[in-house]
């Protein structure tokens, strides 16, 4: 796949496919790592298919749900474009990361780990990257190991080759933190990992809707990501895997779909992608997927990676000159559009509380990575996280916001 | 109206009843898993009597105003009485809209007291009785 090219786009243009940022007074929305804004091209398609074409996929000998079975599987097409996969067959659809991740460590995980088997994970995963696996050790005795990260909040690689053994069966990574925004270098842990004979699972909940992914320049075997952290609507997400691992999963959820003929005590199941996509699914979000696919590629994924860039170095600038701030996480350059920071004195949940009623939308939490918060030492951060639709003028919404905050609560003493 | 209004934060500032009863009745701390924050109460009980009670742990400003309030609702109340607090009662004495995340710190101390003296699980107003 040809690199993409950096051509900067028109925020003012980009602004106006959003409706949400026309509501006065403006909202600085800051919460991208958790959901994003839907752009009308996207939310039009989905109207299209409601208004238009509404049927069942896959069934139907009529003209319409053979159109909607068309705009399903152009989808698909569009995904598998996206993050370079061989075949479309090897994309599956299904409610998102976490479900992504559950069906692997369900399937590939039910005939692939066993006793004493080890998978490794690092510190900073996602509880959708982990508990999935907490299950899957406890279901068959296999043993979970970390990776631990440094104090800038980069992965430890000192202890890569002690981790990975030919006890090793998978290493199962995020791409990029939700927290810390670090980018993690995938591409040398999945060739470590493979030397071991292990398969590689990557989240890319926070990777596939900021910069380009390939999963073949990549080799892993499985990845994950999930469309409303894109642009795109909830409810539809996206596993990726290799022909042959898929090929000889075995089903994760049985139903209709999902299968080639059926007999009172066994079934056999349908080729790829359907055998892993029992029941109706969510069709109009799909094809919402496949238009937002097409919206940040004409966007750009090279310019919104520079202009998030632009938006989290002036973000870095001014935050750091806020008294008693304090900032996780690695310098802008080996980072995404992230920014995880507590004030001294002021709890996260206030700050996030302050915020808002300044017109800043921001996340204060653990943001469903607890032993992250463990290694950072912390309870909860605040986490400002940057789209393709952000702009100077929100980051300067967000610094004068914490000024305000500084002022309403540093003469408090804190209990 | 803002959540971060004067009563609220001079009971921040200067909780009520804040600290720790070496030698109490009642002891029980929670934590609200959705932000990690944890609030203790001990109580001394005497002839069904609440006769003192502090409160400690962290918080954001509501959770500690809240525990606050309610240790300054309960002090000198019996626990026959304490019983009937609810979920609305904390919401008024709070006094002001909260979101649905929000509510869960203003219920915290209220989970606190009904679990640590009287065994009753789960998020106040949200307890399958
Ligand atoms: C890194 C990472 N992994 C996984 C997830 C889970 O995504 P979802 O809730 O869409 O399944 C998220 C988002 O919350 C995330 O940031």
């Amino acid at each position: 796949m040809h690199k993409l090219e950096f051509r900067p786009f028109d925020i003012e243009a980009i602004r106006k496919d959003f409706p949400i940022f026309a509501t006065t007074p403006p909202l600085a929305f800051l919460d991208n790592a958790a959901s994003t804004q839907t752009p009308r091209p996207v939310v039009e398609a989905m109207d299209a298919y409601y208004d238009t074409y509404r049927s069942n996929i896959h069934r139907g000998i009529y003209r319409i749900s053979e159109e909607a079975t068309e705009q399903y599987e152009r989808a698909r097409e569009k995904v598998a474009q996206l993050i370079n996969a061989p075949r479309s067959r090897q994309v599956i659809f299904t409610r998102n990361t976490t479900e992504s991740i559950n069906l692997v460590a369900y399937s590939w995980g039910s005939t692939n780990i066993g006793e004493g088997d080890e998978i490794v994970l690092t510190t900073m995963e996602h509880h959708s990257n982990l508990v999935p696996w907490q299950l899957l050790a406890q279901r068959t005795g296999a043993r979970l190991r970390f990776l631990e990260i440094t104090d800038e909040g980069l992965l430890d690689f000192t202890q890569l080759r002690d981790l990975l053994t030919e006890k090793t069966k998978l290493v199962a990574i995020g791409h990029v933190s939700n927290v810390l925004g670090t980018i993690n270098p995938i591409q040398s842990i999945i060739e470590a990992a493979h030397a071991v004979d292990a398969k590689v699972i990557v989240d890319a909940a926070q990777s596939v809707p900021h910069f380009q992914v390939d999963v073949q320049q990549l080799d892993c075997d499985f990845l994950a990501f999930s469309g409303h952290k894109m642009c795109g609507p909830t409810g539809i997400g996206v596993l990726y895997g290799k022909s042959e691992l898929l090929e000889e999963m075995p089903p994760f959820l049985g139903g209709g779909s999902m299968i080639r003929s059926v007999e009172r005590d066994v079934s056999s199941y349908a080729e790829l992608p359907a055998k892993f996509e029992a029941g109706t699914p969510s069709i109009a979000e799909a094809i919402g997927l496949g238009y937002t696919v097409d919206y940040i590629t004409q966007a750009n994924l090279a310019a919104i990676h520079v202009h998030e860039q632009e938006l989290l170095k002036y973000a870095h600038q001014r935050l750091e000159q806020i008294e008693g701030i304090t900032l996780y996480g690695p310098a802008p350059h080996q980072k995404t559009g992230v920014i995880s920071f507590n004030m001294e004195g002021i709890h996260p949940h206030d700050v996030a509380g302050i915020l808002d009623t300044h017109g800043v939308a921001v996340r204060a939490g653990h943001h469903c990575a607890q032993p992250l918060m463990k290694r950072l030492d912390v309870i909860a951060t605040v986490r400002a996280s940057f789209y393709l639709y952000n702009t100077i003028e929100d980051v300067d919404r967000l610094y004068e916001g914490l000024c305000r905050a500084q002022k309403l609560m540093t003469r408090r003493k804190i209990v | 109206m803002n959540i971060y209004q004067e009563e609220l934060l001079d009971h921040y500032e200067n909780p009520s009843n804040y600290g720790t009863l070496p030698r109490c009745t009642i002891s029980h701390e929670e934590d609200n898993p959705l932000c990690g924050d944890q609030i203790r109460l001990d109580l001394i009980v005497e002839d069904d009597i609440i006769t003192k009670v502090r409160f400690s742990g962290h918080g954001c400003t509501i959770s500690i105003a809240s525990a606050s309030m309610l240790t300054e609702e309960i002090q000198g109340k019996s626990l026959t009485e304490v019983k009937k607090l609810s979920r609305d009662d904390i919401l008024d004495m709070i006094g002001i809209p909260l979101g649905p995340v929000r509510i869960k710190c203003a219920l915290l101390a209220l989970k606190v007291l009904k679990v640590g003296a009287y065994g009753i699980k789960g998020w106040p107003g949200e307890e399958n009785e």
